[in-house]
């Protein structure tokens, strides 16, 4: 697995995100399919859905809804697929500006902004 | 490839964009932009980048969109809050803002959001509101200034003002476009928390665009629709909002009611889709209505549905589902309304316990457990509990064991239920029962007569068991001590056997244990006189009389000499049966609530204080041990367990002094004391121990001690609440001119003080040369929510360094006439304060340090008084003469001394005493 972006919508210190993700990546691995999908840590909760190409994890505290960020995830992943026609790591890899701008379309400032999948590809598809 | 090829080529990669940088070139946007685009990747790789950062802000002045899109992407992810260039970006910034060019727009809001430094809310917290709710503004900018703003907010809250712009915010609720309304409520949440009055608006506009979302056919909102789910995100967000209030009023109310049972409804009707992902969105709004039912917590009949429904979800095969689902019934219990409903689920609960593959869903249904016990299933749950803790996750176990004991405890009604179930609880999971599980036991059984026979009986049994874990050992000695008399007449538990099976034990156990054996063995001597010298022997023993720990020795010592000297009268009242522990609440349960909490440093502070708050008199025959040695025993602490101490009454002996002087000065002490106060202080120029301050949260007690020019004294900070302190900051503060007089030295206190508890501080003093101001104590911390600042005046005055002289009358005239430049010599007359106590104003005179001379004064009802005050630099010589003058109720006091400035303080201080 290959760490592609990362953003923090809380201040991080600049060398503590690496101890973080690697904590992170590893209590998310050790779980398994028939475990639930929200894990504790620390003072976050980590939601990782089985999405089957891509794996993305989102930390979030306790004032927001699991199910619904459970779910933000996949909307996230279905309008990457949109844009990209079917996603994969390589086009996450190649195309990271974007992939960026669409993630600043939908969540700002640790937000959810948009989730309409028209709109979110509409700033993107004008760079085209 | 390899980590070292990956490094190698990225070397390569950043000499190569650092020599383009610095070549004599100018780069075109394009390049540049590629380059900066590479540091960006090379970045997010993991490597640090420590150039390029002009080039990205040179590329923000760009009018490209790409161009400038990574330029801002690029000061986002790698510009931090401090950085120089701030000015640089926040210029480019506002002429973005000020195009008028959405896109632009929209970058440069995205740049703050995410930077969100104070230098960046300075610039455009006021410009940012007007964006928002202006009428020309694309709804995209709106979106990206609403977050845009709450960024800013939560990052400068005071750079943010609420204003008129506020009541048009709560407008963007009605908004047509739902990106809009998402944004806002994210907004609105988090400001409505801080100012529930400003937004109060907003509950009636939330709760009609929910009715309008829940209400509409699937296709009405397009794109907003996911999964046939009409905007899931937005209706969570707007339930969340509406968890900021109360609930509203009754006309807003029947139509929320309305929603949320549309909401509950929907659940059941069949899905519109298979897909997972149309559930899954049905759920979270599900979710977050019963969230805002159990927020509310008012209408009966909406509770019940919640939890009929979430029962239903306990069964379902997802994880997550019944994960959620124990989470959410578990603030269900708490509620009267619901309670009984919750209860109904309990043999779902106990079958997850079992089968769950998942440690952290088995420990929710823990959780629901504890919530949904009382009194009509506490058997039930608590043997449910016991026969999990067997298998029971490490991680876990503590807990379910703190648990456990709180409910035998609580819903017992017949205490031989309660004594079985701890005693299982010892010995199902030994190692997980804290001490305070223990203490509270042994309380109960002393305090309840009617389960002290059983209670003995059990542990007697308990004891027979080849291995049994220590915390058995200990509740049986204490127990069997106390009560073994109520089973000597079986012959099966003779007191012989009773002993020797405690004997076996007992070289096995670690020390603290062993102590308290000693104790059962001295009080069986009282109980069975037929014993006694088989124990004599036992602590005749070497092993026991010679142990190389003191604690044992000195008690093997003590109760041998205690047995043979004392005759069976003193026996009976030294060793009597401990007196009945006074009620109190749970000390299992602050401890199950800490350790919910973060703090598990301070957990061993608390019990260390409980430890020393040695009270128990009973069997413990030793005080002199326990006292001087600073570990005193534990086995001994079972009065101070858990419970807060009125404040002043059980701070820990070792800090003893203290005490004895507090109480004796209580009466003029305890008034509480205007910060600063100057009564207060000139109560300690004579005296070194007593409480300086006190108020309804605080108490600082004074214990201090001077040799010569050095001196040390202990801050005592009492906390007299039950909350903790936090931030807990002490600071001594010395005006310019007196540090270069006085030297003071300390270390910092922990910052939390909890509740009851008490803390030291030990300042080190040193007087260089004489002085006159006295330091300043400032304390501050906070209090639940308010920050609480205290000054003190700190009593350390000059007279606290004088050493006593003793000379003849001869001596003293002879140097009172050296004294007699008119500079060295001060007086002062004034009218006494105080009734004119001869033995007080002696006793005074001594406090102040100086000697008291007797029969050297003519007139014996004049007092004298010699000593030398020493400082660093100096010894200087100080005689005093105080002349009473009952008639007319006035004293004359003279001072003379080699130095005038100590002359003049002097008389001073001392003129305040009487």
């Amino acid at each position: 697995m290959i760490k592609f972006f990362l953003m923090y919508y809380e201040h991080v210190e600049i060398n503590k995100p690496t101890l973080l993700e690697t904590e992170v990546i590893k209590s998310c691995l050790s779980r398994s399919n028939e475990q639930y999908s929200f894990i504790e840590y620390k003072d976050f909760k980590l939601i990782y859905p089985e999405n089957a190409a891509l794996f993305i994890v989102v930390g979030v505290n306790d004032t927001e809804n699991e199910m619904a960020i459970y779910e933000f995830i996949h909307n996230f992943v279905e309008v990457l697929d949109e844009y990209f026609s079917r996603v994969s790591e390589l086009d996450i890899m190649f195309n990271l500006e974007k992939v960026h701008i669409i993630l600043e379309e939908m969540v700002l400032n640790g937000c959810i902004v948009e989730t309409n999948r028209a709109r979110i590809l509409a700033p993107p598809q004008i760079l085209d | 490839k390899s980590k070292e090829a990956e490094i190698k080529r990225i070397n390569k990669e950043l000499a190569n964009i650092r020599s383009k940088f610095k070549g004599d070139k100018a780069l075109d946007g394009y390049s540049k932009k590629k380059y900066v685009c590479k540091l960006l990747f090379i970045f997010l790789l993991g490597h640090d980048i420590d150039f390029g950062h002009m080039e990205a802000v040179n590329l923000l002045s760009s009018n490209r969109y790409t161009e400038k899109q990574i330029g801002y992407l690029f000061i986002s992810v790698l510009v931090n809050s401090n950085s120089e260039l701030i000015r640089l970006i926040n210029n480019a910034i506002k002429n973005d803002l000020a195009s008028r060019n959405p896109t632009f727009m929209g970058l440069a809001l995205h740049c703050i959001a995410n930077v969100g430094s104070r230098e960046m809310a300075e610039a455009f917290a006021g410009e940012i509101p007007k964006i928002l709710v202006a009428g020309d503004t694309m709804d995209s900018v709106k979106q990206s200034a609403a977050l845009c703003l709450l960024r800013l907010y939560r990052t400068s809250p005071d750079l943010v003002p609420m204003g008129d712009w506020t009541s048009r915010v709560v407008h963007l609720l009605n908004d047509q476009h739902l990106g809009v309304v998402t944004a806002a409520t994210s907004l609105i949440s988090t400001l409505a928390q801080k100012n529930p009055e400003e937004f109060k608006t907003s509950v009636s506009l939330a709760v009609s665009r929910l009715s309008r979302i829940v209400t509409s056919a699937s296709t009405d909102l397009q794109d907003y629709t996911y999964y046939f789910v009409p905007a899931p995100w937005l209706s969570v967000k707007l339930l969340r909002l509406l968890q900021c209030y109360p609930p509203p009023d009754p006309a807003v109310r029947g139509r929320l009611t309305e929603c949320l049972e549309t909401i509950l409804n929907k659940a059941q009707e069949p899905p519109k889709s298979k897909k997972v992902q149309h559930s899954n969105a049905k759920n979270a709004v599900l979710f977050e209505a019963i969230s805002l039912i159990i927020h509310h917590d008012s209408e009966p009949n909406l509770l019940v549905r919640a939890c009929n429904q979430l029962g239903q979800f306990l069964q379902h095969r997802e994880t997550n589902l019944r994960y959620l689902a124990l989470e959410s019934m578990c603030t269900l219990a708490s509620s009267e309304f619901s309670h009984e409903a919750v209860k109904t689920h309990i043999e779902t609960v106990i079958n997850a316990l079992k089968t769950e593959r998942d440690v952290s869903v088995r420990q929710r249904a823990v959780d629901l457990l504890y919530a949904m016990c009382d009194r009509s299933n506490a058997q039930q749950i608590v043997a449910e509990m016991l026969s999990y803790l067997e298998t029971a996750d490490y991680s876990i176990r503590e807990e379910i064991v703190l648990k456990v004991a709180i409910l035998a405890e609580k819903y017992a009604v017949d205490y031989t239920w309660y004594v079985d179930t701890i005693l299982n609880l010892i010995r199902i999971a030994g190692d997980y029962v804290s001490e305070e599980v223990w203490y509270r036991v042994i309380q109960i059984v002393i305090n309840r007569d009617d389960v002290q026979g059983y209670a003995a009986k059990t542990v007697f049994e308990a004891l027979q068991a080849p291995a049994c874990h220590e915390n058995l050992v200990k509740v049986g000695g204490y127990i069997l001590g106390e009560f073994g008399n109520l089973i000597a007449g079986d012959p099966r538990s003779s007191p012989l056997i009773q002993f020797d099976l405690l004997h076996s034990k007992f070289h096995l156990c670690s020390v603290p244990t062993r102590a308290l054996l000693l104790s059962t063995y001295i009080k069986f001597v009282n109980l069975f006189p037929e014993v006694k010298t088989t124990i004599q022997d036992v602590l005749r023993s070497d092993s026991q009389l010679k142990n190389a720990d003191v604690e044992l020795q000195q008690r093997a010592v003590e109760y041998l000499r205690l047995s043979t000297v004392a005759s069976t009268d003193i026996l009976a009242t030294v060793l009597e049966e401990m007196p009945p522990f006074p009620e109190r609440e749970s000390s299992i349960l602050a401890k199950l609530k800490k350790k919910k909490g973060p703090s598990t440093v301070t957990d061993l502070e608390e019990t260390k204080r409980e430890r020393s708050a040695d009270v128990n008199g009973g069997p413990e025959p030793a005080p002199a041990s326990t006292s001087a040695a600073s570990t005193p025993s534990p086995s001994a602490d079972l009065l101070g367990l858990g419970a807060t101490p009125p404040a002043p009454a059980a701070p820990p002996p070792s800090s003893g002094g203290l005490l004895v002087d507090v109480f004796s000065d209580s009466a003029s002490s305890v008034a509480p004391l205007a910060p600063g106060s100057e009564d207060n202080f000139a109560r300690f120029v004579c005296k070194n121990n007593g409480v300086l301050f006190e108020n309804q949260l605080l108490q600082i007690g004074l214990k201090s001690e001077f040799r010569q020019n050095l001196g040390r004294m202990f801050i005592f900070y009492g906390n007299k609440t039950s909350t903790q302190f936090l931030n807990f900051t002490p600071t001594l503060i010395c005006a310019d001119d007196l540090q270069s007089n006085l030297n003071l030295q300390t270390k910092p206190v922990d910052p939390t003080v909890d509740g009851g508890a008490q803390v030291q501080q030990v300042v080190n003093i040193e007087c260089v040369s004489d002085f006159t101001e006295a330091p300043v104590l400032n304390i501050q911390f906070r209090y639940g929510g308010t920050f609480q600042n205290v000054s003190v005046k700190l009593p350390i005055t000059l007279n606290k360094f004088f050493q006593p002289t003793e000379m003849a009358s001869q001596d003293f005239f002879q140097r009172w006439k050296q004294l007699s430049n008119p500079q060295q010599e001060v007086q002062n007359i004034f009218k006494a304060k105080h009734p004119m106590d001869t033995e007080i104003t002696k006793a005074k005179i001594i406090g102040f340090g100086s000697a008291l001379l007797e029969e050297v004064d003519p007139n014996p009802a004049n007092f004298v008084g010699a000593g030398i005050i020493h400082t660093r630099n100096t010894q200087i010589g100080c005689l005093l003469r105080l002349e009473p003058n009952l008639q007319a109720q006035m004293y004359r006091l003279t001072l003379r001394t080699s130095k005038d400035t100590v002359s003049q303080r002097l008389c001073e201080l001392l003129s305040e005493q009487f």
